[in-house]
């Protein structure tokens, strides 16, 4: 291991760089330094001069959680923070040593909220340790010293040291059985917008994230897989793509065909010349349509499993006053992270592997690299770079991480970078799953719902990602929201079709949020059946107490729900919990004569429990409403002959800088429990786009993306 | 062998004339800064000026910049930290970051020409894409800039 890390550095400072030393080798890099660092215990490092280095397990992708965990951290150090910064846990070390940093997995909203408690007791125990090796060195009792920003004191002797001169000595020590967390009142560096620490080499064009890579000798990956997914190379003939200039092999595999050249450019140009014969599988005629059909025979479906049951839903719908019907639809989309997939690989002579990736779960890609090298996992290493963008992609999928090990397995000794060309990325994802739900509720001679049944056609995350979480033939994450509303209604019936098609679909961003835009836009159908305010339909519905309420009424405050607006402009209202916090959103638009929409203002409250980093989830706020928005208004991917029809942005529409609403972002934390900011923003944002919508026009958006409908005023 | 002037330094290089300028930067020269992300000159990751322009570097071929000063983001600060960059750390704009690079040389050549930008002006400038929704920031941190007085520096 050592070893190979100090040729790596050698090779890479000989190169000019390349690489940011602190994110991959932080021992090396330590060490480089001069005097040796300590480390207290597998979260945190100490340096002579003070410095404290806080490992990192999660990935960071722009969500702050490389800066947020940091913060809980010292928090409960009590350090100096202008003195500390973050590197991350090597997944290797992080094997060998028994996993000793819980979870590297990065998705549902979980960085923070799952790890909170391990790493502040990290930073507890750490503090004890150092604490009581300078009451050991000064023969006093602990409980006489006292600690501010990583200077100790012993005040009867007037006496104090810093944690950099006791952290060796403290390292020896036994860690303390049991420590004490702050109350989050008494947070200093917690709960403050403290700066991200990757933010300053973003902004200078550091080469920090996958595809900026540099190795000695390294070369190139382009590839192409088969454009109906499921199928399988049949044949290639290279002989043109091989004559071209820098191209050193063409790769074979059973399902991708990789060409590998001295630059990424001559690659890609002769991945273009290869005459590829795929065998298609049995998908090459699944279309749109076929797909569509599919999801309505679930539908129909007589014999489906349950998601819910409360009462007799058919019961009361047969004796309603009044009954609402309707079916809504979301089509596939894409995660489009601004990098494309990656992964550079190097199978080294002594039979040890190395991998550079964009990865949100660094385990997920050690099992990968393993299994596919035929290695045990002691014999990988995986080098976690930031991200250019994950939104679920990275997760759990690892299709990038095989592909760069297959050809690093090739070419034995050789690095190799493989990099997705955009439409090999628009085209071979892990799509949010296309669905059509049907619902159909019974109002009372008040207005008041009496049941509601839901029927959700929608192929399953899990049966491709993780079969053995479906539990009853149901996918928790397609019929969440919808089996777990916080209405009062008394009779619920919720039946899950899974009709999964060939299509591989994946964790995006918010998993199931489609449903959040199915109800929250049905719930404003039925107050409008009821003829009730949107708000007060909702409130009535929600017991005293729920946090559903509290962010409704917050949002409502925040966005003066119900006083007059600017001439043209009209309002929507939706809730939705999820990912651990509760979010409600008050959109405001207008639709011009000629249908053309603009979201001027969208106000979220939310709930997360505790904030770590104000500011860090205000851009989570931000980000999620321009994610959603340009989901709402233009993306889709269709198939046409058993392939992804959409190959570039041209296609697949980002929202853009005029496009972007102002965003007021309520943060209304009622403590006592830790919830999440990378997703839950994202839940309100087509409900209450499209109830603004109906608001200004009149007209009921049932499916997505919004550039199909006509948006005049009926 | 083409002759590149590249943040102020000449380079020969060993390319053809139609490889885009953007793979000449990253695999050849090592500026790893300027970012792939569409390859059609829609998203603006890869965006340089060339004499001061803002271009998408990965639909042009490398020749087109033979005789022409190329400015890519490790050279813009000329060896320091240029002033939207600080603005950008300021206003903490960046998320994931990919897009940031190109999404700041857009902001300075815009600022070049217009030292005080309306929206509008952003608007129309500013077409870089952010998958993360960055800009409302992205707006903000160049307002700020703008509202500064102008330094030497840059």
């Amino acid at each position: 291991m050592k070893i190979d890390r100090r040729e790596f550095i050698k090779a890479s400072a000989a190169l000019g760089g390349g690489l940011s030393l602190e994110f991959s080798f932080p021992l090396a890099a330590m060490a480089a330094r001069g005097l040796p660092a300590t480390e207290v215990n597998a979260w945190v490092v100490i340096h002579p001069d003070d410095r404290v280095v806080v490992r990192i397990a999660r990935s960071e992708m722009g969500q702050g959680t490389y800066t947020a965990l940091a913060q809980l951290v010292a928090e409960e150090l009590d350090c100096d923070w202008a003195r500390v910064s973050s590197e991350f846990a090597s997944p290797n070390e992080h094997i060998r040593r028994k996993r000793i940093w819980g979870s590297m997995s990065t998705g549902g909203s979980q960085g923070v909220r799952s790890s909170q408690d391990y790493v502040r007791r990290a930073g507890a125990a750490a503090r004890v340790m150092l604490v009581n090796a300078a009451a050991a060195r000064w023969g006093v009792p602990a409980a006489d010293c006292t600690v501010e920003r990583g200077l100790i004191s012993h005040g009867p002797s007037r006496r104090s040291l810093r944690y950099g001169e006791v952290a060796a000595e403290a390292a020896k020590l036994e860690p303390p059985k049991a420590v004490t967390l702050r109350d989050p009142k008494d947070w200093k560096i917690a709960g403050k917008s403290m700066k991200r620490f990757d933010i300053p080499d973003k902004v200078m064009g550091k080469p920090v994230f996958g595809v900026d890579v540099v190795l000695p000798g390294m070369l190139h990956a382009s590839i192409a897989q088969c454009p109906v997914f499921g199928g399988k190379l049949k044949s290639v003939d290279s002989a043109s793509a091989e004559k071209m200039r820098g191209v050193k092999k063409v790769v074979r595999e059973t399902d991708f065909v990789a060409v590998v050249a001295d630059n990424w450019w001559r690659a890609d140009q002769a991945l273009q010349k290869l005459r590829i014969e795929w065998d298609e599988g049995g998908n090459g005629n699944a279309s749109t349509e076929s797909i569509m059909a599919m999801l309505r025979e679930g539908l129909a479906d007589p014999k489906l499993p349950s998601a819910k049951r409360l009462g007799d839903a058919d019961a009361a719908l047969a004796t309603a006053v009044k009954v609402v019907e309707a079916e809504y639809f979301s089509p596939y989309i894409n995660h489009a992270t601004m990098e494309p997939q990656t992964c550079t690989a190097w199978l080294k002579p002594e039979g040890f592997l190395e991998v550079w990736t964009s990865t949100q779960n660094a385990e997920a890609s050690m099992a990968t690299a393993a299994e596919t090298a035929g290695l045990p996992l002691e014999k990988v290493e995986v080098h976690k770079m930031m991200l250019g963008g994950g939104f679920g992609r990275r997760g759990a999928p690892q299709d990038f991480v095989r592909q760069g090990v297959l050809i690093a397995k090739s070419m034995p000794g050789t690095p190799v970078k493989m990099m997705w060309s955009r439409a090999e990325d628009m085209q071979h994802g892990y799509y949010r799953p296309a669905s059509v739900v049907r619902m159909k509720a019974g109002l009372d001679a008040q207005g008041t719902v009496t049941a509601m049944r839901v029927g959700i056609a929608c192929p399953s995350i899990l049966a491709i990602l993780r079969p053995e979480g479906i539990d009853k033939g149901i996918d928790f994450s397609a019929v969440r929201t919808l089996n777990d509303m916080p209405y009062a209604i008394p009779n619920q019936q919720v039946d899950y079709a899974m009709r999964n098609g060939h299509v591989p679909v994946g964790f995006w961003r918010a998993p199931g949020l489609q449903n959040a835009y199915y109800r929250e836009c049905f719930i404003d159908e039925l107050a409008v059946a009821a003829g009730k305010d949107p708000l007060e339909y909702r409130l009535a519905m929600l017991k005293p107490g729920d946090k559903n309420r509290l962010v409704l009424e917050a949002v409502a405050k925040a966005a003066n729900w119900g006083a007059p607006l600017a001439p043209g402009v009209h309002r929507g209202i939706a809730v939705s919990d999820g990912f651990g916090s509760y979010t409600a959103m008050v959109a405001e638009v207008s639709v011009s004569a000629t249908g053309e929409l603009k979201a001027h203002r969208l106000v979220l409250a939310i709930d997360s429990g505790h904030v770590v980093n104000p500011d860090t989830c205000r851009a989570q706020a931000e980000g999620n409403i321009a994610f959603m928005l340009g989901a709402t208004l233009y993306q889709e991917n269709n198939v046409k002959n058993g392939r992804m029809v959409e190959s570039n942005f041209h296609e697949f529409r980002l929202l853009g800088i005029s496009q972007m609403p102002k965003v007021e972002t309520v943060l209304v934390p009622t403590g006592g429990f830790w919830g999440g900011h990378g997703e839950p923003g994202a839940l309100c944002v087509a409900p209450a786009l499209c109830n603004a919508i109906f608001a200004a026009t009149g007209k009921r958006i049932r499916s997505l993306p919004l550039k199909y409908h006509d948006l005049r005023r009926a | 062998m083409l002759k590149l002037n590249v943040n102020g330094k000449i380079h020969q290089v060993d390319v053809e004339p139609d490889m885009p300028l953007l793979w000449v930067l990253r695999d050849h020269m090592g500026l790893l800064g300027t970012k792939y992300g569409c390859g059609v000159a829609v998203c603006g990751a890869c965006t340089v000026h060339l004499d001061g322009a803002p271009v998408r570097s990965c639909v042009m071929p490398a020749s087109a910049a033979v005789g022409k000063k190329v400015v890519t983001i490790e050279g813009l600060g000329k060896g320091g930290v240029h002033r939207l960059q600080e603005a950008w750390i300021e206003h903490e704009v960046p998320q994931c970051g990919y897009c940031q690079t190109g999404m700041i040389m857009s902001a300075a050549a815009l600022l070049a020409t217009k030292p005080k930008p309306t929206d509008a002006d952003i608007d129309e400038a500013m077409s870089n894409l952010c998958r993360c929704g960055t800009y409302t920031r992205v707006r903000e941190a160049i307002h700020a800039v703008a509202a500064k007085p102008a330094t030497k520096k840059a």
